[in-house]
């Protein structure tokens, strides 16, 4: 395309159709400059040369054995509240409360492990863990929906707020449960009886990752092939449609967010109880809002969630390996995650819209 | 215009979701205080994955893997960084860093990831490693796990598995001599009266070894200022930068005229700068930032013992359960006095440094202090570690709190709440 003196410089509208092949070609391009510009940086910051660099973010991923089975660990979670936020999206319900969905559930966990130690054996506390915890996700899930559905209150705000309420609630039980006392910190929760532990599954690591399989087959299959899932894309796309053709949204709503936030008290109970063995503030890592990230890049799609997940991850990982590698800062890290963020979003206007140059015949309804 | 909504929304999001994640990205990362790049880019194509962080020559074939909470940017983890640096660059070994490790499961996959690359001593800085520490322990019985601060050793029955501490009450009683004497100044140029000589405390959580400090902190500011009185504040975290600022600015709203913290940020100090309140820090001299407010800073210097358990392993010997530094092994120091030191600090407190190691003055030497107004004579401490808090050992012997006490164990286990301490906020 050529490009003429003359204003308006350039056009952009929107593309009638997305062309998917098109779309990750755009894709793969934003992933490419990104990791161009990463190297960029990190040579002005090191003198290092790029292909060193794009070695070390494969390393920090997958250098050892034991680094790609965290890796996949921490895919395998992330992916897992990804999963759980996306009904919700797909039937445009904001909800942004991951993080307390996921902390309530963890919650629900370590109170298990914690209070019935010594007074059940260990198979009905770690049943008892499920069970509470999906259920302590499940409410923190539903409350702001039955907001919605009977009030039309904005769920952004209210899953956002639910998510600062568990976070005080977990601070408040941490002092109770604070060993030693005084000490703000509870500490692995029975690391010598190891009541509550989720069992390890060949190691200690791939629990997670088949619980995630299991919840992304699961979840491709309730939203292509059940009615539940239909409702909920019909809801997404018009509330005045759903209900002329008789969904109750309200009810639709109220389902899907107990679902969401059940898988969510899920994540909580394989972080508490079979990765952490502890409870804190902090424990979901902002995991709750990266989710809706992941969610959107895949689209809702839940196999495309594995590798948005992945990419992630991988690049999180790796960027971290750069700053230990050439012995910079952690706030390096952030900045080349930042980087590569910037551009895997950025990408998406392109995909959406197209941008074209003014040509000399020009187009006035572009 | 639908779409339009969508993409806006996710561009929204998106910006949420950037903070969110930086703040998640801290996985495992392992950064050299004095970072020598130049030196060190021949060898980190071949060995990124492997991180042989440092460029000083080997004359070992030790190395020692190092897991700090935060990074320099914390007063706490500066010091152990610099000890850490100082004792391997001294002992010929070398040495990986890993910074930023939370208190979680990432602590035991930074163990085990220095393990892996062939780390023969471990050592965590932060109290909430411990459990993790013990996890690792657990599964490397060749290699010698090292932990400042944690409480579990002696009761855990590892052989690879060690606690350190340092008797560093007797270096807030000497920092508080200097309060003590800035305090007497004050009252002498009659900026304040005997009755308004109240200190401030930033502390983190009501925990040991945080009321320990400040208890001994008053007790030497007291042994030299009798009208003195202390508030403390709680901030409910060990590096909370903004609840240590409003902390500090609250005691000093509140008529304190001289702070001190326990918390590892610059957040009190600064403060203190700010309003012009004369200030002793913690873990180092804050002396650039506070060039007018600063008076001396206790710290305990770490490279006694990283020298230590080099030395250990290096001939095969045992490193101890319960290693309790003192003002004698260099563990406990002072840094140098600044400005704003009262005339004559100097000189009190090498005199009472004297008297502490002849062994003619005890810290929490029970005549110098009361409880809800009596005496203590006996008194049941909770040393070994346990979710009830179970009182266990007797801990006043020969009429003083044998604090970090020869066959206890080296962790703070001092909580009395001491008759001229008022707490305004015992929540954490």
């Amino acid at each position: 395309m050529s490009v003429k003196s003359k204003e308006p410089h350039f056009y952009i509208s929107k593309r009638a159709a997305v062309d998917r092949k098109k779309a990750w070609i755009i894709r793969i391009i934003a992933i490419v400059m990104s990791l161009i510009v990463c190297g960029i940086v990190t040579m002005i910051c090191t003198g290092d040369n790029p292909i060193s660099i794009f070695a070390t973010i494969f390393k920090g991923a997958f250098g050892t054995q034991r680094k790609t089975w965290i890796t996949l660990q921490y895919v395998a979670v992330l992916l897992i509240i990804s999963l759980a936020l996306t009904p919700a999206f797909k039937m445009q319900f904001w909800n942004v409360g991951g993080e307390g969905q996921v902390l309530m559930g963890g919650l629900a966990a370590a109170a298990c492990m914690i209070t019935l130690e010594n007074k059940l054996p260990n198979g009905v506390v770690i049943l008892l863990m499920i069970v509470t915890s999906l259920l302590a996700g499940a409410v923190w899930g539903v409350i702001p929906a039955i907001f919605k559905a009977l009030w039309n209150t904005n769920e952004t705000l209210s899953t956002l707020m639910m998510n600062y309420i568990a976070t005080q609630l977990v601070a408040f039980f941490t002092i109770v449960w604070e060993v030693p006392k005084g000490s703000g910190k509870i500490g692995i929760i029975n690391q010598n009886s190891n009541i509550g532990w989720l069992p390890n599954i060949g190691n200690k690591y791939l629990l997670s990752i088949i619980v995630a399989m299991i919840v992304t087959a699961g979840m491709y299959i309730y939203l292509k092939y059940t009615k539940h899932g239909y409702e909920i894309s019909v809801v997404g796309e018009s509330l005045n449609t759903a209900r002329y053709v008789g969904i109750m949204v309200e009810k639709v709503v109220v389902r899907t967010m107990l679902i969401s936030g059940a898988l969510c008290g899920l994540a909580g109970l394989l972080l508490v109880g079979g990765i952490n063995h502890t409870i804190t503030t902090t424990i979901t890592n902002g995991q709750g809002f990266t989710a809706v990230m992941v969610s959107w890049l895949a689209k809702f799609h839940p196999i495309g969630m594995i590798f948005t997940s992945l990419l992630i991850i991988f690049m999180d990982r790796g960027a971290s390996e750069i700053s230990t590698a050439f012995e910079l800062n952690q706030s390096f890290a952030d900045i080349l995650t930042g980087i590569i963020l910037f551009f895997i979003i950025g990408c998406e206007f392109f995909i959406r819209y197209d941008v074209r140059f003014r040509t000399n015949t020009g187009k006035e309804d572009a | 215009m639908k779409r339009f909504k969508k993409i806006m929304s996710s561009v929204l999001l998106a910006s949420i979701m950037m903070s969110s994640v930086a703040c998640s990205s801290q996985s495992e990362n392992k950064t050299s205080a004095n970072a020598t790049n130049a030196a060190e880019t021949n060898t980190s194509d071949e060995k990124a994955a492997e991180a042989n962080s440092s460029d000083q020559k080997a004359v070992s074939d030790i190395k020692v893997g190092f897991i700090f909470l935060h990074d320099e940017n914390s007063t706490y983890d500066l010091n152990f960084i610099d000890a850490a640096t100082k004792a391997c660059d001294e002992a010929g070994v070398t040495y990986m860093f890993k910074t930023n490790i939370p208190e979680g499961q990432e602590c035991y996959e930074a163990a085990c990831e220095l393990a892996d690359a062939g780390c023969s001593i471990i050592f965590a800085d932060s109290f909430g490693h411990e459990d993790y520490m013990i996890e690792a322990a657990k599964e490397y019985p060749e290699v010698q796990f090292c932990h400042a601060t944690g409480t579990k050793a002696h009761t855990e029955g590892l052989s690879n598995y060690h606690n350190a501490f340092a008797t560093i009450y007797e270096g807030r009683y000497l920092a508080g001599i200097a309060a003590g004497m800035k305090l007497n100044e004050m009252i002498e140029s009659g900026d304040i009266t005997a009755d308004q000589a109240k200190m401030g405390y930033v502390g983190a959580y009501t925990y040991a070894e945080v009321i320990s400090g400040y208890t001994s902190f008053f007790l030497g500011a007291r042994s030299i200022c009798p009208s003195a009185t202390m508030e403390v504040t709680f901030t409910g975290s060990w590096y909370d930068e903004t609840a240590e600022k409003e902390g500090a600015n609250k005691l000093i709203e509140d008529g304190c005229v001289l702070i001190s913290q326990h918390a590892d940020s610059m957040g009190a100090p600064t403060a203190c700068e700010k309003a012009g309140v004369p200030d002793v820090s913690y873990n180092g001299s804050t002396a650039s930032a506070c060039p007018d407010t600063f008076i001396v800073s206790s710290k305990i210097d770490w490279a006694p013992y990283f020298a230590y358990i080099i030395d250990s392993v290096e001939n095969g010997t045992e490193i101890a359960t319960d290693w309790t530094g003192t003002l004698e092994t260099g563990s406990v120091v002072l840094t140098d006095l600044g400005t704003a030191a009262a005339e004559g600090t100097a000189d009190a407190i090498a005199k009472t440094e004297e008297e502490m190691k002849s062994g003619s003055l005890h810290v929490f030497d029970v005549s110098t202090f009361t409880v809800d107004g009596e005496t203590l004579s006996s008194y049941m401490a909770d040393v070994d570690t346990d979710a009830d808090y179970t009182p266990d050992t007797e801990v006043i012997k020969d009429g003083y709190f044998s604090e970090s006490g020869e066959g206890f164990r080296s962790a703070p286990y001092f909580d009395l709440k001491i008759d001229g301490i008022s707490l305004l906020d015992t929540a954490y």
